[in-house]
């Protein structure tokens, strides 16, 4: 089996929004929809505070919550555990919004672009009117995975097969790769280092791994 | 350490989604209440205007639902998941309720307990949605089951009796039955700011507790519930306090959907270990 996850190592990240934009970039995102968000969280109290920067969005939950509310069997979850939205079946209705603990859901009733009223020559040619009124979110980069694959490419390893997000990070704080395979690196970086992941309370198992300290040896 | 949870308000679900939840609860409570009335030999044309009425603000508020969602003339797909949305759970039970209703209306009266069975139904669900919504504290609470279904009811209930005022005085055993509706519902809600605060709900969520429109609203329930106290004693015409436990049970939606509905926000748990640095728990303020 194939599990693919995410890992976003915090000691790395320096929160220069690389792979926010190249998300944006990839997916043609309209303005205020961001499925790759890098929150800047400020943790302490003066004058021992710090501030960490986290890389965040749809987390593919072992669980997802959104798949259960779902009302019209729009998002599912692929074996591989990536979890999908078919726009032409979703309703709109932000059930998923509402259910997901991460606010990675989006939803955009009416075209948005970024320069007024008027699209520019390059948010017309990848407008995508399929993506209106519909429930939106971070998709791994599913096709890039799947037509990497289809070519003999590993994702995670090989940048044709594996989110863009990743092979944007300048730090290489973001990881992907299947969780499922011991020699995977995100399988490596999990044994090697400290880790946790986000409202673990909620019960969603995410595949979203965030690494904050060196293993004890 | 601790970290700030800067939780936000949720803009998914508006006034159209409390609409849903308003009238949907009231109309399946109110054809909850025809039932009973019926039980307790009310007249028939009182429980009868009670389920078209119910039947109605069943359907208004789905119609606020529809004029909500972003792809409406699609809307048939909310059918398609019932094996574990209570969406779709939902929406499947609005047909046998309308039909059994409309047999009430039509064919023979005694279909309106089969018509608030499916009523019934139809309320659970309404709660158990809320509750299934992990992303919002305000709603996964274990304890917005119980005020959803008592918000329903006792509104339903207090409806009814403003419907005796118009058409026969509704039979004391309905004031009565409001009465320990609106007690019941009063005793629900203190019951979710209880596991609301337990359960370290974000802020802004915890601040509805203080805000000035939520103690007016406290302060018209409690009103509402001394007017049945009175009306069950014949001082005062119960459809006032019917009026006012609907009014509020509105009110009291309205705020939980729009104003109540914080998000988690994002949290971690420890800082990172930066170069020389040590890391360190981090726990939410």
């Amino acid at each position: 089996m194939t599990r693919y996850v995410m890992v976003a190592d915090l000691r790395r990240c320096v929160g220069c929004q690389a792979c926010t934009a190249a998300c944006k970039e990839a997916n043609a995102t309209p303005p205020g929809v961001q499925w790759r968000r890098v929150l800047d969280i400020e943790v302490g109290e003066y004058p021992d505070v710090k501030r960490v920067y986290v890389p965040t969005g749809c987390q593919h939950c072992a669980d997802p919550p959104c798949m259960h509310v779902c009302p019209t069997t729009a998002t599912r979850q692929r074996a591989d555990g990536i979890v999908t939205i078919d726009y032409d079946l979703c309703i709109g209705c932000a059930y998923c919004a509402v259910a997901c603990p991460y606010e990675a859901r989006f939803k955009v009733d009416h075209p948005k672009f970024a320069f007024g009223e008027e699209a520019s020559v390059s948010e017309q040619a990848r407008f995508d009117e399929k993506k209106i009124g519909v429930a939106t979110k971070c998709t791994f980069c599913v096709d890039r995975i799947d037509s990497g694959c289809a070519k003999g490419l590993v994702p995670g390893r090989d940048p044709d097969a594996t989110p863009v997000c990743v092979n944007t990070c300048i730090s290489g704080a973001l990881a992907f790769g299947d969780i499922e395979d011991p020699d995977s690196n995100v399988s490596h970086l999990l044994a090697e280092n400290k880790w946790f992941r986000m409202h673990e309370e909620a019960g969603t198992a995410p595949g979203f791994y965030y690494l904050w300290d060196k293993e004890a040896p | 350490m601790k970290q700030v949870v800067q939780a936000k308000l949720q803009r998914y679900w508006d006034l159209r989604a409390a609409g849903n939840f308003s009238f949907g609860g009231t109309g399946s409570g109110l054809i909850i209440a025809a039932a009973l009335a019926f039980a307790v030999g009310a007249p028939a044309l009182a429980v009868v205007v009670a389920i078209v009425l119910g039947l109605g603000l069943i359907g208004l508020g789905l119609f606020c639902v529809w004029l909500e969602i972003g792809r409406p003339w699609r809307a048939i797909n909310v059918f398609f998941h019932p094996h574990t949305s209570w969406m779709t759970r939902e929406a499947l039970l609005v047909p046998p309720l309308m039909a059994a209703g409309a047999a009430a209306v039509l064919f023979d009266i005694r279909f309106v307990f089969l018509a608030a069975l499916f009523a019934a139904g139809f309320l659970y669900c309404q709660a158990r949605m809320l509750h299934a919504s992990r992303g919002i504290p305000a709603w996964c609470q274990k304890e917005t089951v119980p005020l959803i279904l008592s918000t329903g009811v006792a509104e339903g209930i207090g409806l009814y009796l403003v419907i005796g005022l118009v058409i026969a005085a509704a039979p004391p055993a309905m004031i009565a039955a409001a009465l320990l509706a609106a007690v019941l519902r009063e005793a629900a809600r203190e019951a979710y700011r209880r596991g609301v605060i337990a359960a370290k709900a974000p802020e802004g969520t915890l601040a509805w507790f203080s805000l000035r429109e939520e103690k007016l609203l406290t302060a018209a329930r409690y009103l509402a519930i001394a007017l049945l106290a009175l009306a069950f004693a014949g001082l005062v015409p119960a459809a006032l306090g019917g009026l006012l436990v609907v009014a509020t049970g509105w009110g009291l939606k309205v705020m939980l959907i729009t104003r109540a509905a914080f998000m988690r926000g994002h949290t971690i748990q420890y800082t990172p270990a930066r170069g020389r640095d040590s890391s360190h728990a981090v726990m939410p303020s």
